[in-house]
């Protein structure tokens, strides 16, 4: 069974985001108040082959671990998207 | 004769500076493939700045699976002198060979320009030959040059002395003004500005020469 599965990463707390920041500086000047906190990540979709939901999510766990995210500066994240046969 | 291999990954575009730099100073450079995986026979091992694998994903994060990776690591880990420059520097963070990681610039801007370094520490291949407090004019070219690690880290590399080279006036943002940190042992050294690129006063500043004059000689001390 294919299982889509998206991976997000996002940079760990306490690390520095000058993305998020920069964009966090723009909103004003574009009428959008009030949006705080704002973070920049990455995210990722991919067809993992797998028996069941928990082992595609452990697979893409490891890959997103491995590849998809620095572990010193980043946690990565993996969730289940829609089934494909 | 002092042999230097100057790994060249598929997108490094440093590696003949890099060489140049070794060359002038007594040392014969060899371009070593990315897809190698035998260094015997080299007093030392350069990683060049580039954009490794194209930087995709994060700059480095390709690069370290290259199979001239694990050589790597088993010569640095023989004590065998590695020197990583901007590029080569993220490859060796993303390897787990020096603590930390190279994030995008404050502000978000390509950095080319030239800066001041002072030395931190001696001890190791890079720092070797020049002196404590040393002032090194040294030009920085790159776009994810900030030094970046959590406190702990921070805290032990500050103790034990791994914060080799910090900027006199921090251009992109790193913690601590790190520019250059080395290992516990101090033969794996990895710095964002390009000593390569400061050899001569006719082009601006000689001040990389000290630098690779130390790692050029530093087999002889670690081996």
């Amino acid at each position: 069974m294919n299982y889509h599965v998206i991976v997000d990463v996002t940079l760990r707390e306490g690390i520095a985001d000058p993305e998020g920041a920069t964009i966090e500086r723009a909103l004003p000047a574009l009428g959008f108040t009030g949006v705080t906190n704002v973070h920049a990540g990455k995210s990722f979709r991919l067809d993992v082959e797998a028996p069941d939901e928990s082992a595609a999510l452990e697979k893409a766990a490891a890959l997103a671990e491995r590849l998809l995210s620095n572990p010193v500066i980043e946690n990565a994240t993996a969730r289940l998207g829609q089934v494909r046969e | 004769m002092t042999r230097i291999g100057v790994v060249v990954f598929p997108g490094s575009n440093c590696e003949y500076d890099a060489a140049s730099g070794v060359t002038q100073l007594g040392a014969q450079a060899e371009f070593v493939w990315h897809s190698s995986t035998d260094l015997s026979g080299f007093d030392g091992i350069i990683l060049p700045g580039g954009f490794a694998h194209g930087d995709y994903l994060r700059p480095g994060a390709l690069a370290r699976f290259s199979p001239v990776m694990e050589a790597v690591a088993r010569f640095a880990a023989d004590g065998g002198p590695v020197l990583g420059i901007c590029n080569g520097f993220q490859v060796l963070t993303e390897a787990g060979l020096l603590p930390g990681a190279l994030q995008k610039n404050r502000g978000l801007t390509f950095l080319c320009q030239p800066t001041t370094l002072i030395v931190e520490s001696t001890h190791s291949v890079l720092t070797s030959s020049a002196t404590l407090g040393q002032e090194l004019v040294i030009p920085i070219n790159h776009f994810s040059g900030a030094y970046t690690c959590d406190d702990a880290t921070l805290h032990e590399i500050e103790g034990n002395g791994q914060v080799v080279l910090r900027y006199q006036d921090n251009p992109n943002g790193s913690r601590d003004d790190i520019a250059g940190v080395a290992n516990v042992a101090g033969n794996v050294v990895g710095l964002m500005p390009h000593p390569e690129r400061a050899m001569s006063t006719l082009l601006g500043s000689a001040d990389g020469r000290v630098l690779l004059e130390g790692f050029v000689g530093a087999h002889v001390a670690v081996r």
